[in-house]
């Protein structure tokens, strides 16, 4: 176990470096830059190329590159090109609201989505599975973008359910402990900030949580049925195992296994789809932050590490399903 | 009385858009306490779903089930499916064919075994687990304490029968329905596995329904054989009277095809002609005409009676007169 676990930590530093690489070029090769950017058209070719040097812009290529790969290893990913604040400052930021926001989705997700599944499949071809089969198809087919500004206009504006926008009503002092507001309010007993945290999470965190939401349920569906269909469950029936049962021991665990690979491959869909609905609630998190680094600046500094964290979240996330699988299925132990 | 009366079973298969399939049609047969009896056949047959209609293991959709299982006076047939499961594991145990994916991979033996003694007998889950380790240790399985903590994937494929049998024999059942059990095991071990259910059927008193293509299995275990062909019994006899005299052209050319030691070398096996598929419905005659080398123009018109209760045959294979 200890070796496996080694040997994919080896296999995400080496994913790193070439994702880094990557992006290093694939940034610098985008029409524009920072420079234009920050100074916009009718800046003197002079101040131009000030700044120019000032951001170190006038190096070859290939020392740009070997100094950012230094700065990586040292843990420094420079300064914000907008702001002047150092990245990990405006990251560190910015990552616990991100954080806060998909994992609220991915419980919503994973909470509805298996016993949806779940109860889809003992239903076949009955009307609350068809209907589960149109439901999660248009769950999968509507963009984010559309159906976040659709519940918004429709659950804010035209009957005042939830907050338009923010994480959390201005005023409401809440100290700063972990920078997840819901979980601050808790530590610090102020339950008001939380429960209004938890409230403007709402909206946000379903419209995320869609996506995948439909998926885990297709999967969990078509996974019931197959293992409904294994013979060890015809053996479970034949010891006369109550209904329940058979169920929670036999059916659930082995159908599970689909759906926790499922989990970890939609953890880069729910890292993309935070950009767009963080612009639409207006979340400050990394999604808003990648959208403002490229449109008003092409921040590089701050672009390329949330590219790697982005990266390094997903590699991790789904090195803790491949972990996981070891303790669901005793065949993986052995290998 | 008869320990099973299965009377006049029926399945059909009904699935969307597609005509209906007649399984099983319309089969009888008896059971007595502590007897052995054999359901033979090729595959196609309808045996292994007469067993699972028995033990109301069909899926409920798409399937018809007509006709009696009387288990004890009672037909489960008409039981709620709550009682059912209630008699299922109690009072009739089912081993099936292949153990590797009959038995669920991801929970430790012990618990698969030890679980159906907390459902039937209200054990706790620390004595189930102790008396799991003596019902694996009476099946014939080494290192018992070891194997309660192992997956089945751990498991050489005769242990796993050997672990299936212990779990449907833990509750010492009145009726033990065997489906193909042997099957998909090597030729060595399925002759343990066959010496071990003998033992363990003689030894308690539970009688069997062998369900089987291997007449070898037959022959050394049943003490009466029903042979199917398609959906239907058409010969019912005694082990010696159907080795020594089969009367249906079927069970005849079942028996030539069994390769014999003390003939010629080199020589063809016998063959039935055709397959399975190869019937015409048995409103219309006897299935089996169109393959059959005794074929007459009686067979050809209406469905042939069950003679006697013992032989579904217009032009039945003749006895052997002494001579």
């Amino acid at each position: 176990m200890v070796r496996v676990i080694l040997r994919r930590l080896i296999q995400l530093i080496a994913t790193v470096i070439a994702l880094m690489t990557l992006v290093f070029f694939w940034l610098r090769s985008l029409p524009g830059g920072p420079v234009d950017a920050l100074l916009g058209e009718r800046a003197t070719p002079q101040t131009r190329e000030l700044l120019t040097r000032a951001l170190g812009y006038d190096q070859p290529i290939w020392v740009q590159y070997g100094r950012f790969l230094k700065n990586v290893v040292t843990g420094n990913f420079g300064n914000s090109i907008r702001t002047g604040e150092p990245v990990t400052e405006v990251i560190s930021r910015a990552f616990p609201a991100t954080i806060e926001l998909a994992v609220a989705a991915i419980i919503i997700a994973i909470g509805l989505g298996i016993p949806l599944g779940y109860l889809a499949a003992r239903h076949r071809g009955r009307l609350l599975d068809n209907a589960t089969i149109i439901v999660t198809l248009v769950g999968i087919s509507i963009p984010i973008f559309f159906l976040g500004y659709l519940l918004k206009d429709w659950l804010t504006q035209d009957i005042h359910l939830f907050p338009p926008s923010g994480r959390i009503t201005t005023g409401l002092g809440n100290t700063d402990v972990t920078g997840f507001f819901v979980l601050d309010g808790l530590l610090t007993r102020e339950l008001d900030a939380s429960a209004d945290a938890l409230w403007h999470l709402v909206l946000p965190a379903f419209t995320l949580a869609t996506i995948p939401l439909a998926i885990i349920i297709r999967i969990t569906r078509a996974s019931v049925l197959d293992v409904l269909d294994e013979d060890y469950i015809r053996t479970a029936d034949a010891k006369g195992l109550r209904n329940a049962t058979v169920r929670k021991r036999h059916v659930l665990r082995n159908a599970l296994l689909p759906v926790v690979t499922t989990i970890g491959l939609q953890t880069g869909a729910l890292l993309a789809g935070a950009v767009l609905t963080e612009k639409v609630y207006n979340w400050g998190g990394l999604g808003t932050l990648i959208t403002d680094s490229i449109s008003g600046g092409r921040d590089y500094p701050v672009l390329q590490a949330l590219i790697l964290l982005a990266a390094v979240v997903f590699i991790v996330v789904n090195l803790a399903v491949d972990l996981s699988y070891a303790f669901i299925d005793p065949r993986v132990r052995v290998k | 009385m008869a320990l099973l009366d299965v009377r006049d079973l029926s399945v059909v298969f009904q699935r969307r858009g597609t005509r209906p399939v007649t399984a099983v049609d319309g089969v009888s047969f008896t059971v007595e306490p502590g007897q052995t009896v054999g359901l033979v056949g090729e595959s196609g047959c309808g045996k292994s779903v007469t067993s699972l209609a028995i033990m109301g293991l069909l899926p409920r959709r798409g399937n018809t089930v007509a006709g009696e299982v009387l288990f004890e006076n009672t037909d489960l047939l008409k039981l709620r499916p709550a009682e059912l499961r209630d008699r299922r594991g109690r009072d009739i145990g089912m081993i099936f064919q292949d153990p590797l994916s009959s038995l669920n991979p991801v929970i430790p033996l012990g618990l698969q075994v030890a679980e159906v003694l907390e459902r039937h007998q209200g054990r706790t889950r620390r004595e189930a687990l102790r008396e799991a380790r003596g019902l694996l240790d009476a099946v014939g399985i080494p290192d018992p304490e070891r194997r309660l903590k192992e997956f089945p994937h751990q498991l050489s494929g005769g242990m796993r029968q050997r672990a299936l049998i212990a779990i449907a024999l833990a509750c010492k059942p009145r009726l033990l329905i065997a489906d193909e059990p042997t099957t998909a095991l090597d030729v060595t071990i399925q002759a343990q596995i066959l010496t071990l259910l003998k033992e363990l059927v003689d030894n308690s008193g539970t009688a069997l329904v062998m369900i089987t293509h291997d007449l070898g299995v037959v022959a050394g275990l049943c003490d009466t054989v029903n042979v199917l062909y398609a959906g239907k019994v058409v010969e019912r006899a005694g082990r010696h009277h159907l080795f020594a005299e089969p009367r249906h052209p079927y069970t005849d050319g079942l028996l030539q095809s069994v390769p014999r030691l003390d003939a010629d070398r080199g020589g063809r096996l016998h063959q039935i002609r055709g397959s399975v598929s190869d019937n015409i419905p048995w409103s219309e005659g006897c299935a089996f005409a169109p393959r059959c080398d005794r074929v007459i123009d009686d067979c050809i018109g209406e469905t042939v009676p069950l003679l006697g209760g013992a032989l579904r045959c217009t032009n039945p294979v003749p006895k052997e007169v002494p001579v």
